[in-house]
């Protein structure tokens, strides 16, 4: 199993292996499932109270099908753990935090300083997402 | 004009900030050049035959001159001395250097401009009607919604990773001068019965080697949904389109594939879902950004008369400049069609002398049209003699708008790493061969466009008279199409027969327009013609 390198969560880690969508449909009790570009992440939705660990898998990150996937998640109330395994690169991160990522395993690990500017890179958002930020448009108009 | 403020301008230095550390990781090696493609791709940075390309975004075509000044200094400083206007309303630079670019970018971010999202797989640069706040038949200003939408597109964290790039276009009048049902989404604004102003959706248009007119997906979306409804479109085309083939990946493929009412019940459950979620902002937004929109301080009581004693005037007068909604002023447009010229193009000298005279006579603002000229939006009828004065003194006078000088062209095999065919030369030899305003003023409207390749950046199915260039065993080859249109009546037009070399493909032009001008009736446009005809006369002469 690939490291996880970040992790944006204080509860323990989970090391459950993730079985497919498919082999999840089989197996029910699984507690954690990995989700390929393909997949529909609202197939898990009738489980998410079982799941501690959903995987968004990216083959290719031109890909972009896991965005989607993971706020579909968050925004059922998932409020597992939700990690970014596969061809994960430094300028998607602060992207998929956005989409409601919170761990991330890399295949090939990122250099930790250009991760921590990429996590720490936009002051403010122009949209609502699945992290809580206020976009800049709630700011604008707080009174 | 929009005018950031705080966080807009935060959001532009950051990405300057963003885009230097990926220049730097690029130059060190820390990058490949594989890795490194999509990053500038979404900074429009293009790598072509011969150089890297910098598009710049001009949201939905407006500028103003400080803006204008600056992409004239840039093309001095970083380029070659001029710049290219883009079918999306943009301009793009043929001779960067990688190392230059963040500083360009910096120099941008200064006078609220970027290069965000003007290339890759995400939602491009929102393009709009050109005669915007100006044009006497439209309903609203379009540009606030557009520049609503711009926001929300900005680094939208879902929709960075498309299957294929997303063009949204928005109008807000009858008349489409943005051919708004060739893009992937074209909103136009609209009154329902109740008197309420909502957006119109249309989904699924697009050229390129499978040229489709979008259909109308939802008749009405309140205003306090644009964003909902717009998120929910794209949702449902990143989750679900197609990507095992870059050529079927737009969104056309998709609303094609699952047919029009399926991709809209799917979108209209995403919607429902998503109205849900507070993703929308508060109408108080829209109504923060409108007053940038307002109207200039326009003089009332101006007379309506001008002075047409000298021909040459006359004839700029009655081709290039536009109704205005105000009495006393006339929008203006600015050919970059000179007669052998290379359509787009403008020297730096001629970029900054446009921004002044933007200046002097029109209340500080341009446009950017797909048709690749310049708009003077609001003009005093007054002014417009000492205008075209300095225009004709810079080469920038041609009296040829919408006539078949003034075509599209895209920069082909000249420039372009995809193209087939060059595009360039071939506009050049037709425009001369037309050559004097005379002769394309008896010939009227008539649209021509060229593409270099299938990919139709220069519109070709969308020409009254559409030219592709294609690669046949070695040679270029020129296909011949008739009778597309962009506008309010969208049709894509049927190619003629076999293809011609470069001279033929001229002689094929001049014939079709010969065959017009026999057979046309009172008013009638070359495209009225055409449809009233059909192709047969025009074949006959063109090949028998």
């Amino acid at each position: 199993m690939v490291e996880v390198q970040f992790r944006f969560r204080d509860d323990e880690a989970v090391n459950d292996s993730a079985v497919t969508v498919d082999a999840f449909a089989e197996q029910t009790n699984a507690t954690a499932v990995r989700i390929e570009p393909g997949d529909d992440a609202r197939a898990l939705l009738p489980f998410l109270d079982q799941l501690a660990l959903v995987e968004v898998n990216f083959p290719a990150w031109t890909d972009g099908r896991g965005y989607s996937s993971a706020r579909v998640l968050r925004e059922a109330g998932f409020t597992g753990e939700i990690r970014a395994v596969g061809d994960v690169v430094i300028d998607m991160l602060s992207h998929l935090r956005r989409c409601g990522f919170d761990a991330f395993a890399p295949d090939k690990p990122l250099n930790p300083a250009d991760a921590q500017s990429a996590f720490e890179r936009w002051d403010n958002v122009y949209q609502a997402a699945a992290d809580g930020r206020q976009p800049i448009w709630a700011l604008r108009h707080q009174n | 004009m929009y005018k950031y403020d705080e966080y807009d301008q935060q959001m532009v230095d950051t990405r300057v900030a963003e885009f230097r550390d990926q220049v730097r990781r690029r130059l060190s090696g820390e990058l490949t050049e594989e890795q490194f493609r999509p990053l500038r791709l979404q900074n429009g940075l293009y790598l072509q035959l011969h150089a890297y390309m910098l598009r710049v975004a001009v949201p939905y075509g407006t500028l103003n001159s400080a803006q204008m000044t600056l992409l004239g200094d840039i093309a001095d400083k970083y380029d070659r001395g001029y710049g290219h206007f883009t079918t999306r309303q943009n301009i793009q630079y043929n001779w960067i250097k990688l190392e230059d670019t963040p500083d360009i970018l910096a120099d941008l971010a200064k006078v609220e401009m970027h290069a965000i999202q003007t290339s890759g797989n995400c939602i491009r640069n929102i393009s709009s009607d050109q005669y915007a706040g100006a044009a006497a038949d439209e309903l609203i200003d379009p540009r606030p919604y557009a520049e609503l939408l711009r926001q929300w597109s900005s680094f939208h964290p879902e929709f960075l990773v498309l299957p294929r790039k997303f063009k949204i276009a928005v109008i807000a009048s009858e008349t489409d001068r943005a051919a708004m049902r060739l893009h992937d989404i074209g909103i136009k604004m609209v009154k329902n019965d109740a008197g309420e102003i909502g957006a119109q959706f249309y989904a699924g248009g697009g050229m390129g080697r499978t040229p489709m007119i979008s259909p109308m997906i939802r008749e009405f979306v309140p205003l306090d949904h644009l964003i909902t409804y717009s998120e929910a479109c794209l949702r449902v085309y990143n989750r679900y389109g197609r990507r095992d083939n870059k050529y079927k990946a737009r969104i056309k493929i998709l609303v094609h594939e699952l047919g029009k009412d399926e991709y809209v019940r799917q979108v209209e459950e995403e919607f429902q879902h998503l109205l849900t979620m507070g993703i929308e902002p508060p109408l108080a937004e829209l109504e923060r950004i409108k007053p940038y929109f307002a109207d200039p301080a326009f003089e009332t009581g101006l007379s309506e008369d001008l002075d047409l004693s000298d021909p040459d005037f006359r004839l700029w007068v009655e081709r290039n400049t536009h109704a205005h909604k105000q009495p006393g002023y006339a929008i203006a447009n600015i050919s970059l069609k000179p007669v052998g010229g290379i359509p787009g193009d403008a020297s730096a000298d001629q970029i900054r002398l446009m921004a002044q005279l933007a200046k002097d006579y029109s209340f500080d603002e341009l446009r950017v049209t797909h048709a690749q000229n310049i708009v003077l939006p609001h003009v005093k009828k007054a002014d417009l003699y000492t205008l075209w004065k300095a225009l004709d003194e810079a080469g920038l006078g041609t009296a040829n708008l919408d006539t078949v000088g003034d075509m599209i062209a895209c920069p082909g095999l000249d420039y372009c790493s995809l193209a087939n065919a060059r595009s360039i030369p071939v506009a050049q030899k037709i425009s001369e061969r037309f050559g004097s305003s005379e002769k394309q003023a008896e010939i009227g409207e008539l649209k021509l466009k060229i593409s270099g390749c299938i990919n139709a950046c220069g519109h070709h199915h969308a020409g009254h008279i559409g030219i592709l260039g294609v690669d046949r065993k070695g040679v270029e080859n020129y296909q011949l199409l008739l009778g597309g249109c962009e506008g309010a009546d969208t049709s894509l037009g049927k190619i003629t027969g076999p293809g011609f070399d470069e001279d033929g493909i001229v002689d094929a032009v001049e014939r079709a327009t010969e065959v017009y001008l026999s057979n046309k009736q009172d008013g009638e446009r070359f495209l009225d013609t055409y449809r009233r005809i059909g192709m047969d006369p025009f074949k006959e002469a063109i090949y028998g």
